[in-house]
């Protein structure tokens, strides 16, 4: 998604010497003791966004406390939203907000949980690999790169087959996009290890005989947060959205409803064609807005990695609602 | 090594002719739209004469880019000129008020009358295509009557004129080396056979063999094509080898203008002499100055006396 | 020229990978699939002759009688063969007949797909990141709306819209039935008329991507020094946006590519189930309904090397276009 640009582009400090006050900010976010650059400054995509993130995720938590029983079956099939069902009913009389409900909380579940196991993995690969250099960097690229080429979907879809339906639960599932999800991040955190390897700080650690596990956890693991944090939000939203596919084919898990399984018994009782709208639509909305809202975050994460698209967006505004880091900068260079 | 920079002779603005302005500044005022608003250029007036070498002198951050850039109406937002005016007097005759420069005219004068030259040339050229596309480039915009043969010969003899083989015209810029980058980089701003020359930091990030050497031959060039140059640079010193006269700046204002040989006998304002004493001389051996010859050399203690 | 060769050289070990993943993947899974595929085999009147049971048990490892690397030899012999049995859901017809009848409509569906939608969005990108300030900044948050809904969905929603709804295109099928498959243009308009849905499906999802990525870079490439040369240098606006701005800044999304290509491949494969498309992706579902493990895994492998082969051909066009890799490595 926005991931295709390779950061060791991105991420090239503004050219110095242009003389102009805005080419001139510098990667505060990765200077040592500016900590608190690490934390996105606000701005109203990350206001949206993480509103639509914390709503989505409330109506899933809490959601099954106020509906009833998802797979109660009455004999009011495929009715329109009314005051009784405020979603309507599906083929088999349904509730639909229930089922959403249940499924949200089911899709959000998995989506966390390839996130933390893919975001390790990338971890893993990306950064040791960055850091330890030589034949290990050259193996654990070589390995990610494969792991990034290979489709991920058809390859998801030939391992859930031959895993018999009744084997076939949450936790297979989720190890299983993990698996085939981690690549790209590991290429993203691999590219900006290696950048960091290369600081003046990082090099005196290493000279000054730190180990290597503390250089990466004190020196480079911090610098690499917001990184680390936007990949992890990919990792998710790539995660519910594979698995709302996979379950929409019937391939998912088996033991646990989601929003992909609500849209494959809405796809097979034929919702489209009788145009039960109130069936297919909310799972769609669903995750689009829970993907367009972990997107927006990650729109006020990538400023922090890459300032210029941050001065991007302060060109817009009002000369004189610039935010502090302008003032500071342009102060400094102007001196 | 002290006596290869220039000759001192066939200087075009040091003869018995009066000086000719080409580009005339009044009253720049530069200001950065931010929180708080920044003044960048304050007041800044200055005369460049024809073929003369105008030194721009300061610290990194004291407008001298700004300053230079406005000129040409390089510089964007959150940065706005406010007030005063440039002045481009042309050789045919006409003056050319730059600030009131409708945008299509302005491009038509850039590069045509007033070239640049910037520093680091490595950024400076578009990195994926070929020296020979971006040197035509400037053709094909500003010539477009110019056949596809003329514009080869063109290029091939701006580059043998800064002493670039001009098969070299097929390379890409990262297979060129710094100085050479430099070199093209003052080839592309002889095309158009400019009046004006801004060379911001042209030598900078180059080692100091390989500046000398450039520095030669923007003199060498200078005197043969007679374009007036505005060097900037952090590095007085040098420029009191290069220019004719400097403009000292501090904080956006000018604080001192005067002929390079009167700022090196006599800096007035202190900030002038904080920046002599703050660089080693290019030579290693300060007030070898080649314009002044031997006398600068017996000068020099005692301006160390005075301080 | 070793850029070049680096590139075919990893292609290769990709390639291989590949295959071995697909050797292994049923070997480690619970289950004997070869007993369910005869099983299915028998259902269909199918003579479970011993060689085909071999063919199999190569495939799918529950040959005892030979070690795994015998297995993994003749495995990869009859592979590069274009061998990979028969399928058990066409029966009699062999796996390779059945990819070879549906892979030209994929490669055509996802191949025009890709390509309309990678040149809208470094168009659109470019556009957007040149005017970067003005209202078109507004069209970055919506382009992650479209990337965030479900590829499936989307066509779930348009074909409820435009098919169910307001009858423009046709709900379901590759083309017209009651038409003989062949070159005349009723069949090919046909073809045309029944791919739009599905095309369209996969612009709209996967054009964000790329417009983002290429707005994106385009910003950082306005701040790069050559774009000031270029501004000094007089040359035309048009100019400095597409010789100078664009094509460095495409260059990352060109280098991006792979990354990209796997989710629109992957989307492809649901969006053709939608559409009864018939693609492999339709074919793909059906093999892993009906156990056809030949034919999943013979699908599989036809995926990745197109995948596989669409990225390399990006990539040598890559060392064509950026002059820097030619040397730098």
């Amino acid at each position: 998604m926005t991931s295709v640009i390779p950061p060791d582009r991105a991420l090239e400090e503004s050219p110095p010497g242009t003389g102009d006050g805005t080419a001139a900010l510098p990667p505060t976010a990765r200077r040592r003791g500016g900590r608190r650059a690490l934390l996105p400054t606000w701005s109203p995509k990350l206001g949206i966004g993480l509103g639509l993130v914390v709503a989505i995720a409330l109506f899933g938590l809490i959601g099954p406390l106020f509906t009833g029983d998802p797979d109660t079956i009455r004999n009011i099939g495929l009715t329109p939203p009314s005051g009784e069902h405020l979603l309507g009913t599906t083929q088999t009389g349904q509730d639909v907000l229930a089922q959403l409900v249940h499924a949200t909380r089911g899709s959000l579940q998995i989506g966390l949980l390839v996130g933390v196991m893919a975001t390790a993995l990338s971890a893993l690969f990306g950064i040791i690999g960055g850091y330890a250099g030589g034949f290990a960097d050259e193996a654990f690229s070589l390995f990610s790169n494969v792991m990034l080429v290979i489709p991920g979907l058809p390859l998801v879809i030939v391992i859930s087959g031959f895993v018999p339906a009744d084997q076939r639960g949450s936790w297979t599932i989720a190890v299983v996009l993990a698996i085939t999800g981690w690549a790209a991040a590991a290429r993203v955190l691999r590219a900006q290890t290696l950048s960091l390897r290369g600081r003046d700080y990082v090099a005196a650690a290493r000279v000054a005989g730190e180990k290597p596990w503390r250089v990466i956890c004190v020196e480079i693991l911090p610098n690499l947060l917001p990184l680390l944090a936007s990949q992890f939000v990919f990792s998710v939203i790539a995660a519910i959205l594979n698995e709302a596919g996979l379950s929409f084919l019937g391939l998912g898990a088996s033991n646990s409803s989601t929003l992909g399984t609500m849209l494959y018994f809405a796809q097979n009782g034929f919702a489209l064609q009788r145009e039960a709208w109130w069936w297919f639509a909310p799972p769609g909305v669903v995750i689009a807005a829970f993907g367009c809202g972990l997107a927006l975050i990650n729109f006020s994460l990538d400023e922090i990695i890459n300032p210029r698209l941050r001065e991007a967006g302060r060109r817009r505004r009002a000369a004189a609602k610039a935010g502090r880091d302008t003032e500071r900068v342009t102060r400094s260079t102007a001196a | 090594m002290t006596n290869d920079i220039a000759p001192a002779a066939a200087r075009p603005a040091a003869g018995n002719t009066p000086p000719e302005a080409v580009l005339t500044v009044r009253d720049l005022n530069v200001v950065y739209r931010t929180d708080p608003p920044v003044h960048a250029v304050k007041d800044v007036s200055l005369t460049l004469n024809r073929g003369e070498i105008l030194g721009l002198a300061g610290e990194s951050g004291c407008g001298k880019s700004t300053l230079a850039y406005a000129v040409n109406r390089l510089h964007e937002w959150p940065a706005e000129v406010t007030s005063g005016s440039v002045t481009f007097h042309d050789r045919d005759g006409g003056d050319l008020d730059l600030l009131a420069l409708r945008d299509e005219e302005l491009r038509r004068f850039r590069w045509a009358k007033l070239s640049m030259v910037f520093q680091g040339a490595m950024s400076a050229l578009n990195p994926v295509i070929s020296v020979r596309a971006q040197l035509e480039d400037v053709l094909t915009t500003h010539r477009p009557g110019m056949s596809r043969q003329e514009r080869r010969e063109r290029c091939a003899e701006v580059l043998r004129l800064v002493g670039v083989e001009p098969r070299r015209m097929h390379s890409f810029p990262h297979e060129l080396s710094g100085g050479m980058r430099q070199r093209v980089m003052i080839a592309m701003a002889l095309l158009l056979d400019p009046q004006v020359m801004i060379m911001d930091e042209p030598t900078t990030a180059l080692d100091v063999l390989v500046q000398r050497g450039i520095l030669r031959e923007i003199l060498r060039l200078r005197d043969r094509l007679g374009f007036a140059v505005v060097f900037i640079t952090h590095d007085l010193p040098l420029l009191l080898e290069l220019s004719d006269r400097i403009a000292v700046m501090l904080r956006g204002e000018i604080v001192e203008y005067d002929t390079a040989e009167t700022i090196h006998r006599r800096p007035r304002h202190p900030y002038t002499r904080t920046l002599l004493d703050s660089f080693p001389s290019l030579t290693g051996d300060r007030g070898a100055f080649l314009r002044t010859g031997a006398a600068a050399r017996s000068d020099a203690p005692g301006e160390e006396d005075a301080r | 020229m070793t850029y070049f060769a680096r590139k075919i050289g990893f292609y290769l070990v990709a390639l291989w990978a590949a295959l071995t993943l697909n050797f292994f993947i049923p070997r480690m899974m619970p289950g004997n699939p070869v007993d369910t595929l005869m099983a299915k085999l028998q259902q269909r009147g199918g003579t479970v002759d011993p060689a085909a049971r071999k063919a199999y048990e190569l495939l799918l490892g529950a040959d005892r009688s030979e070690s795994l690397f015998q297995q993994y030899v003749s495995y990869l012999g009859n592979v590069l063969r274009g061998d990979f049995g028969v399928s058990v859901s066409a029966y009699p017809a062999r796996v390779s007949e059945v990819i070879g009848q549906s892979l030209p409509w994929t490669i055509v569906l996802v191949g025009m797909a890709t390509l309309i939608s990678f040149a809208l969005g470094l168009l659109l990108g470019t556009v957007v990141g040149w005017r970067r300030g003005s209202w078109l900044d507004s069209v970055v948050p919506a382009t992650t709306v479209l990337a965030a809904v479900p590829y499936f969905w989307l066509a779930l929603v348009l074909a409820a819209l435009l098919s169910s709804t307001l009858h423009w295109f046709p709900l379901l099928g590759g083309y017209d039935v009651a038409l003989q498959l062949g070159w005349n243009r009723e069949f090919i308009s046909s073809a045309v008329y029944h791919g739009t849905l599905p095309a369209l499906t996969i612009v709209i999802s996967s054009v964000g991507g790329w417009l983002l990525g290429m707005r994106n870079m385009m910003v950082s490439t306005i701040s790069e020094d050559y774009m000031l040369t270029a501004r000094a240098k007089g040359l035309r606006n048009r100019r400095i946006m597409v010789r100078y701005a664009a094509r460095n800044a495409a260059l990352p999304s060109i280098a991006g590519f792979a990354t990209s290509l796997g989710f629109v491949v992957s989307g492809s494969v649901v969006t053709e189930q939608v559409f009864s498309y018939p693609g492999v992706g339709t074919r793909l579902l059906q093999a892993v309904q009906n156990n056809d493990y030949a034919l999943m895994q013979g699908i599989f492998l036809v995926i990745t090397v197109a995948v596989l082969g669409a990225n390399l051909l990006v990539d040598l066009l890559y060392g064509v276009i950026d002059p820097r890799t030619r040397t730098s490595h």
